[in-house]
């Protein structure tokens, strides 16, 4: 049997770009992730209190406050209207989003992240069936139903359950539970719903994405002539029905990728062996010429492999 | 040709909304139990310094854990996911393992920024955590007539939240017995007495209020403060017939001022 297969996704902007610059945008969110566990960590641990507090609530240094938007709405339709810290810190997580991109929470600070990015990571190693793909919109439905669950209970429901936080408060306050919530996003990703979690059910996420919709930083297709098809961008984002009106669109049309989904992760920016992606803010229409030369030749840069496993 | 695709379209339609909103009644309602299973705390976890009261508490408190970092003596913990009865992440302390030592300046409560810690709570005196009870007369120590009095003289509010008060010790027949007494009106619930006691399981405990306490119904009325707040007897002209004294057998004959009762009962030993 004769399989035809593509080469392994980012092999050819390895070629190009080299091992840092084929994962850029993916060594640095590591490193913001890390960054943002260890403002939390270096208090507990070497008693140097930087943040204190969790993903729900936090205080820097003593003067600024940041609350989970999300949190802080269930909070008012269980029927509390916080104290006035709790909602400035709502007022600037928002204001930063909708200036960042929403979603930029979930890849560039959660927690659960890493971990359902290394579920990915398995997945595709593995070959394993995409399994249980719920609608992307389930996580909307999610997001109502924690809030009209949080108005009957009088309680912030989600965060009975919300293993955002959980995680974050077991790795900060030493408590065993962000372990095992962990190991459960991970195997849900693996074997039951491929990018389950954060593609398809997360409500926080979701939220976020509602916060970033109108976002000004944005990734751009600027660079859209120069696609040779290889179709590595939407093999590593995390929520690729962002891409094509970007990239696919017809001429004339914005290269911006608008939808509030994409989590501002610059996957699409590392893979891309052409450079076709790149930051910008959304009203930076600007598409880049083809030139002559580096026009693609189309069907010859879409390398194909051609195995035979017997 | 048109008419099946649109009838597939339709029925498409249909089933999708029908599992839609199957979808969200089943996951609505398990979260809902979820969320609504942690109302009840457990006996033995009490929430910080002004909590607002529990069914509040649990709409405002953003479990943001700001409160057990800012606390000097790490007395609040944050709930585990799965703790019985205890709302994933929201604050408590278990006074045996830890009580609440009644900073001065509340920084527990300085430090929450949502409210649910009440900002109004300026005097930590006024706090209630809880109520401590003498929960087991039977072991507490001074009531077998000894001077352990451990719990009485850690309370802050020593003298105030907690008395010793005498009474005739009949097992030894002249010695006293010193029995710790709360005054619920006072206790703050920090739970040191609780801590301190000498024996392997605590004779005295901080309950939450809800358990410690009875509640007297609006309309009752304690004749002797009414009396005294009218500084004189509230219906004129009332006489003061002589009172039962207790005694062997219905009435007490022997005793100043007791009196043949107007009817016997029958068979009855006088
Ligand atoms: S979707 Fe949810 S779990 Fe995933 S990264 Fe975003 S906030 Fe975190
Ligand atoms: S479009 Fe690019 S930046 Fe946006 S989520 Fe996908 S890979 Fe990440
Ligand atoms: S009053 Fe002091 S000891 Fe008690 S919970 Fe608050 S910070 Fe901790
Ligand atoms: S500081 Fe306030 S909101 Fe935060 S965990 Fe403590 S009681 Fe809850
Ligand atoms: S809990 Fe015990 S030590 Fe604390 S105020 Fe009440 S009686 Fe005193």
């Amino acid at each position: 049997m004769s399989v035809e297969t593509h080469l392994p996704v980012g092999f050819e902007a390895l070629e190009e770009k080299g091992w840092i610059g084929s994962r850029r945008f993916l060594l640095l969110r590591r490193a913001s992730q890390l960054l943002f566990l260890a403002l939390f960590l270096t208090g507990p641990l070497f008693d140097l209190w930087i943040t204190k507090g969790t993903l729900a609530g936090s205080m820097t240094f003593d003067i600024l406050p940041l609350t989970d938007p999300f949190v802080a709405t269930q909070s008012v339709v269980a029927g509390h209207w916080p104290s006035a810290t709790a909602l400035l810190g709502a007022l600037i997580v928002v204001a930063a989003y909708a200036l960042l991109g929403g979603r930029s929470y979930c890849s560039w600070v959660c927690p659960v992240n890493p971990v359902t990015d290394a579920a990915h990571w398995m997945h595709r190693r593995l070959d394993l069936p995409k399994g249980w793909q719920p609608k992307r919109s389930t996580r909307l439905w999610l997001v109502a139903i924690a809030l009209v669950v949080s108005l009957i209970t009088g309680t912030i429901a989600w965060e009975a359950i919300n293993p955002v936080t959980i995680v974050h408060r077991g790795l900060v306050f030493g408590l065993a539970s962000a372990w095992i919530v962990a190991a459960a996003v991970f195997l849900f990703d693996l074997f039951v719903a491929r990018r389950g979690w954060c593609g398809h059910l997360c409500p926080v996420g979701a939220f976020y994405g509602l916060i970033g919709k109108a976002a000004l930083v944005r990734v751009s297709a600027a660079n859209r002539d120069a696609c040779d098809n290889c179709m590595d961008c939407y093999a590593v984002c995390p929520e690729k029905q962002v891409i094509s009106p970007a990239l696919k669109g017809a001429p004339g049309s914005s290269p911006i990728i608008l939808a509030g989904d994409c989590t501002n992760c610059g996957g699409c920016i590392d893979v891309c062996a052409q450079d076709v992606f790149s930051f910008t803010h959304r009203f930076d229409e600007r598409i880049v010429e083809p030139s002559p030369q580096s026009a693609p030749e189309q069907s010859a840069a879409r390398k194909i492999h051609k195995e035979c496993s017997q | 040709m048109a008419m099946p695709q649109l009838s597939h379209s339709r029925r498409r339609f249909m089933t999708d909304t029908a599992r839609m909103a199957c979808g969200c009644a089943v996951a609505g309602l398990g979260l809902g139990y979820v969320a609504s299973d942690a109302r009840a705390l457990p006996a033995d976890a009490l929430r910080p310094p002004g909590a607002l009261p529990e069914t509040d508490f649990l709409s405002a408190c953003i479990r943001c854990g700001l409160c057990a970092r800012d606390c000097p003596f790490d007395t609040l913990k944050l709930a585990d996911l799965g703790e019985e009865g205890l709302a994933t992440g929201t604050p408590y302390f278990t006074a045996r393992k830890v009580p609440c030592e009644m900073c001065d300046d509340i920084p527990c409560v300085a430090a929450c920024p949502t409210g649910a810690l009440d900002p109004t709570l300026e005097d930590i005196d006024d706090a209630r955590m809880g109520t401590a009870v003498l929960v087991d007369q039977e072991n507490c120590l001074n009531f077998h007539g000894l001077r352990c009095d451990v719990c009485y003289r850690v309370c802050p509010s020593i003298d105030v939240a907690i008395s010793l008060k005498a009474s005739h010790d009949e097992r030894s027949g002249h010695h006293a017995i010193f029995a710790p007494t709360v005054h619920a009106d006072h206790c703050t619930g920090c739970g040191l007495c609780e801590k301190s006691c000498v024996l392997p399981e605590a004779a005295i405990k901080v309950l939450p209020v809800r358990l410690a306490r009875g509640e007297a119904a609006d309309h009752y009325r304690r004749g002797w403060e009414e009396k005294e707040a009218n500084g004189a007897p509230l219906v004129e002209g009332l006489i003061d017939l002589p009172d039962r004294l207790p005694g062997p057998g219905t009435d007490n004959l022997a005793a100043p001022g007791g009196f043949e009762p107007a009817f016997k009962v029958p068979g009855g030993s006088q």
